[in-house]
């Protein structure tokens, strides 16, 4: 008989807690409508494509490849990144540099994003610094497979 | 004969409106039900239809459903039992909008010399017929259940039934009590009884007379609806439920039906027990304020006051139900049972009982 009372005031306990969430909540959206600025907010709720959510600084997002001072690609064709990518998604081919302090450049490098899983495997294996993720674009969904392949000319711009 | 006519004719009106009012409410209970759980839940809701890039608040949303329902593809599956199957739908529907045509949305209403009820029906045995065509709206969903002819939907219109004969009795044996304290089964008359007063100044309002009634009824008409709490024939989490085998606009009529009944459930407790269209101490020619004062008012405004006070009171309650809905968690199929057979039966067994002695002294 206790537990059972016990019960009840729970059930009206919550039903309280719900009535003054909507209560509240309401309040501060009528404020937002009649033009008055408050501090708290009706909702929680970040209006996506309108309103973004800032991307924190180590968040792994769209790869891009970074360039040595004369525009070519940092990198050098060592392969680490296809041998460590779980996916399989990047393929790279390598050609001969006439400079022998660099020796091999990337004459086609592609990711396939389609494939990707965002790992980062890449980006810690390089030796070169020559691939990173921190371009902060996050929304880069195409209608076709095909668009979301990636060549170097994508990838360096 | 242009008697007939004119008769005819307002009855027809009356069918109109009581059916656009009916509709129209039934689609933003859709709209109220999201942005009343997205504000319980410190969210937003569903705001983004526009029409013309103009949204105001998503209230185009039940449109846009509406829309994506209608031009969804209307699936039956190749095992259904294929007429049952697509009138299941119809028939659920059907019971729970014809039960609108017993409501009493205000009292006489008159132009000229003629007088018009503003009730579509004023039937003898109007409460009957509500909870005969609530109960026999069952019969869509264990029809849909069996012709589906799929296990889960099955158990879900199994469960539905077991669920309304559980708690009908609950539901009726509620309601003996207030039949009891207004010797009455007729809405309007027990409408009318309601505008009395109680020791001088409280209204004669059923919560008044019979507040345990109140309590048993108000969870029988719950679990009337089938939603949340008492979600038996649809148990989303376990079951899909009784349209599982459902889509486009025939899954769409359940689910109006769903909302409708919330409405209907509103009604009735507001014409039962909050007194319908009554306002506290307004009579037919304006405020009679107990303590003294009086504020005379015309005809019209007088009715208006009256259908407002109806419309309030019933989108208070349907804002209660969604409430409800989006607070509790489910009950488990043996809880429910337990709860009708061996709390509500009971106690209402008992409130009868007690009426009864008070009524005798």
């Amino acid at each position: 008989m206790i537990k059972a009372l016990g019960y009840f005031i729970e059930i009206i306990r919550g039903i309280l807690i719900t009535t003054r969430h909507f209560v509240v909540n309401l309040f501060f959206h009528i404020l937002k409508v009649l033009g008055i600025k408050t501090k708290r907010k009706g909702a929680v709720t970040i209006q996506y494509p309108e309103q973004k959510k800032e991307i924190a600084s180590r968040h792994r997002s769209l790869h891009r490849l970074m360039t040595r001072a004369d525009g070519k690609p940092r990198c050098v064709a060592c392969m680490l990144c296809v041998t460590v990518c779980p996916s399989e998604c990047i393929y790279v081919e390598a050609a001969e540099d006439p400079d022998p302090e660099i020796q091999k450049y990337p004459a086609k490098f592609v990711i396939d994003l389609g494939r990707c899983c965002f790992c980062g495997f890449c980006v810690e294996a390089c030796p070169e610094d020559a691939i990173r993720m921190d371009t902060g674009n996050v929304d880069f969904a195409q209608y076709s497979q095909q668009d979301l392949i990636y060549d170097l000319d994508k990838l360096i711009g | 004969m242009t008697e007939t006519l004119t008769e005819m004719l307002i009855i027809f009106i009356k069918i109109v409106c009581a059916l656009v009012w009916f509709l129209a409410l039934t689609l933003y209970l859709t709209w109220l039900e999201r942005k009343e759980s997205a504000l319980i839940q410190d969210r937003l809701g569903a705001n983004r239809a526009s029409i013309f890039g103009i949204r105001i608040i998503g209230l185009f949303q039940p449109f846009a459903d509406a829309i994506k329902m209608i031009f969804k593809e209307d699936f039956v599956p190749s095992f259904s039992r294929k007429f049952l199957h697509t009138m299941a739908p119809f028939i659920s529907f059907f019971f729970v909008a014809i039960t609108i045509a017993a409501i009493p949305f205000g009292d006489i209403l008159r132009i000229g010399d003629r007088t018009i009820n503003l009730q579509i029906l004023d039937f003898n045995v109007g409460l009957l017929f509500i909870l005969a065509m609530l109960s026999l709206g069952i019969y869509g969903i264990i029809i849909s259940g069996w012709a589906s002819n799929n296990r889960y939907t099955l158990t879900g219109g199994l469960r539905g039934a077991a669920q309304v004969i559980s708690y009908e009795v609950a539901l009726g044996l509620s309601l003996i009590g207030l039949i009891m304290v207004y010797p009455s089964l007729r809405l309007s008359s027990i409408v009318l009884y309601q505008g009395e007063l109680l020791f001088g100044f409280l209204p004669k309002w059923g919560i008044f007379l019979q507040p345990v009634g109140f309590v048993i009824f108000l969870f029988a008409a719950l679990a009337e609806t089938k939603r949340v709490p008492f979600d038996l024939p649809e148990g989303e989490s376990e079951i899909i439920g009784f349209f599982t085998e459902y889509s486009g606009l025939k899954w769409g009529l359940f689910m109006m039906t769903d909302f409708m009944e919330i409405i209907i459930v509103s009604t009735l407790l507001t014409t039962l027990f909050f007194g319908g269209w009554q306002v506290p101490w307004l009579a037919s020619d304006g405020f009679h304020f107990p303590w003294g004062g009086e504020l005379l008012l015309p005809h019209v405004v007088v009715v208006l006051f009256q259908v407002a006070a109806f419309n309030i009171k019933v989108f208070f309650f349907c804002w209660l139900q969604i409430l409800i809905r989006w607070t509790y968690p489910r009950f488990r199929y043996d809880q429910v049972m337990d709860l009708g057979w061996k709390l509500l039966v009971p106690l209402s067994l008992v409130n009868i009982i007690g009426t009864g002695i008070i009524m005798t002294i």
